[in-house]
């Protein structure tokens, strides 16, 4: 179940001292006599990306919002480390169209920022020509970056990222997953993200735990979307999105050898050696370094592929 | 031409104009008006209780709008009706209520009218210490909680993950409107409160490019509301509460033309089809 000896959270993992930013044991939110969740146990450590996911009315937000207090959980423990520097992208944000709000003036709604700290993040998110529009006049992916920009020029200890790509064209959405992965890395922060988007949870993420009310199960990628209980709560969509269900670029060779797409021949074919995603086909010749190949193997397997920021297997 | 009573009112309209103005900005941007109506009519349960008990009628007036919020909000949390139908019943029955009570008491001689539409122009110069003071305080405590209120106002959910407290700066804005309709009353009167806040504010939004550019020009647009009611008022011999709300009126209609506005030129094509 373990696996903690993938390349990119190997250190961290085994040394087992990361700093936990916030942790939960058994916290559940009721309303109305209805438990929207319960018994969510888990942590977020710093330089740790968490994904939750879930189907709708899983209770996926409400986890989030209790994990950074914004709703207090009615039973169990919810620890936040002191001071905790938090940036937060709710999945709704309505603002009344009566307020005119510049982007300017949203990155500092919640504190004062730098203009260079403002144009740094815009640029991040690809909206730096957007910095004086009003916010009102912004598409809903460009609200969406505008969103993300605010929350990394916090520069915080932990990102809370309520399906920050929503409404993001589909060239967007991988680079801004990208930039989240990026920002983990060179800032070390943690990042809780509620995804819908399989592929990028898969490629991006240390931890996923799957909601329906409850945590039906978590760990890696690998092992959550081999689960059983995944397989149940996401049915012909975890066929169509996980990991594991896609083209088979390997051919099992009649001598029991397995040759892969790239022409490398290993001996066994381990579950997801040489699985790619339907973006087989994507040309990798341009820039995007998004890792959406999701080997979930840490073992030095002859694939020649160089390595790639996010790209996990080792 | 000028006479005392009339510089007198002037000095005080404008105090509370410019009291008004942010204020009313958030009235406006947390969609509240008829919140701040409900507010202002428990305003005249208010009236009723401080003449029934002989206590202060400011602090009268003031605690009972708090306590119409507070009871709206606990109202609220449980959800059994919507806050419109809620606000709709607080709203009229404390006007009525108060109505009630006035008329109860035939030992007191009271000016309703006085009350319902203002009496601006019998102002006293303690009024207005009073009404400067007062909004000296409001404004200072505006100013004091501008950033938590304005993020509040766009998400609470954020504003509160990234550690504010919204619950206490709702509080606090439910103080500073109570506050604000105590010392408002007698120059717009308890009907004609909220119009000071929101129609102001509503006039500034085609001008202002930022929250800050709003909350000023609807100070300054509020009072120049008042001093061209109340000039209105002395040539047209009309009452002055009302006459101040027209003149407010008049300005929202003209920031209405097109060629006033600011954000003409960059109107979005059409949100929808880009979202």
């Amino acid at each position: 179940m373990l696996m903690t000896s993938r390349a990119s959270s190997a250190p961290k993992k085994q040394a087992g001292e990361a700093e936990t930013l916030v942790s939960l044991e058994n916290a559940g939110i009721r309303r109305d006599g209805r438990w929207l969740v319960r018994g969510v146990d888990f942590s977020i450590a710093r330089g740790e990306v968490v994904t939750l996911i879930g189907p709708n009315g899983a209770g996926k937000s409400t986890t989030a919002k209790m994990a950074i207090g914004v709703l207090k959980a009615d039973e169990g423990t919810v620890i936040r480390s002191k001071a905790l520097r938090i940036g937060y992208v709710p999945q709704k944000l309505a603002i009344d169209w009566t307020m005119p709000l510049s982007v300017r003036r949203l990155m500092t709604l919640t504190g004062p920022l730098k203009e260079a700290e403002i144009t740094l993040a815009l640029e991040a998110t690809g909206i730096p020509h957007l910095i004086g529009a009003e916010v009102r006049h912004l598409s809903g992916g460009e609200f969406q970056r505008a969103l993300l920009a605010r929350a990394i020029a916090r520069k915080p200890d932990l990102m809370v990222l309520d399906e920050p790509v929503q409404g993001v064209d589909f060239a967007g959405e991988s680079a801004l997953y990208d930039l989240i992965r990026t920002i983990r890395n060179s800032t070390g922060c943690g990042i809780l993200m509620i995804s819908h988007d399989l592929h990028m949870v898969m490629a991006g993420t240390d931890t996923v735990i799957c909601l329906n009310g409850h945590v039906c199960c978590r760990g890696t990628p690998e092992v959550v979307s081999q689960s059983s209980d995944y397989m149940k709560l996401f049915g012909g969509n975890a066929r169509s999105l996980a990991v594991y269900n896609h083209h088979h670029d390997h051919t099992h060779l009649p001598d029991g050898r397995v040759r892969h797409a790239d022409g490398s021949i290993t001996e066994h074919c381990h579950p997801d050696d040489g699985h790619h995603h339907d973006d087989a086909a994507h040309d990798h010749a341009n820039d995007h370094t998004h890792g959406d190949h999701h080997h979930g193997h840490d073992h030095a397997h002859p694939h020649p592929v160089t390595e790639r920021e996010g790209h996990r297997h080792a | 031409m000028l006479d005392d009573f009339f510089i007198r009112a002037l000095v005080a309209g404008v105090g509370v104009a410019l009291t008004a103005g942010p204020l009313g900005c958030f009235v406006v941007w947390r969609r509240m008006a008829y919140f701040g109506d409900t507010m202002a009519h428990s305003a005249l349960l208010g009236v009723a209780l401080s003449l029934f008990f002989e206590v202060n009628l400011l602090l009268s007036v003031f605690g009972v709008s708090v306590l119409v919020s507070a009871v709206l909000l606990l109202l609220q949390r449980r959800q059994s009706l919507s806050a419109d139908a809620l606000l709709g019943i607080l709203s009229h029955s404390a006007l009525a209520i108060g109505l009630v009570l006035v008329a109860f008491m035939t030992w007191v001689r009271i000016d309703l009218i006085a009350f319902l539409f203002g009496d601006i122009l019998a102002v006293t110069p303690s009024d207005i210490a009073l009404i400067w003071g007062g909004g000296a305080v409001v404004v200072a405590a505006i100013i004091w909680l501008w950033r938590p209120l304005v993020a509040s106002t766009v998400s609470e959910d954020v504003a509160e993950a990234e550690g504010m407290n919204p619950a206490r700066t709702k509080l606090f804005f439910m103080l500073l409107m109570a506050l604000v309709i105590a010392i408002a009353m007698k120059i717009v009167g308890i009907m004609l409160i909220t119009s000071l806040l929101i129609i102001p504010a509503a006039t500034a939004r085609r001008f202002s490019a930022s929250p800050e550019w709003m909350a000023v020009f609807a100070s300054l647009i509020g009072a120049a509301a008042v001093v061209g009611g109340l000039f209105g008022s002395l040539t047209y011999d009309t009452p002055s509460g009302p006459t101040i709300v027209v003149a407010a009126l008049l300005l929202f209609v003209v920031s209405l033309i097109p060629a006033f506005g600011r954000t003409t030129r960059e109107r979005p094509a059409n949100k929808g089809v880009q979202g």
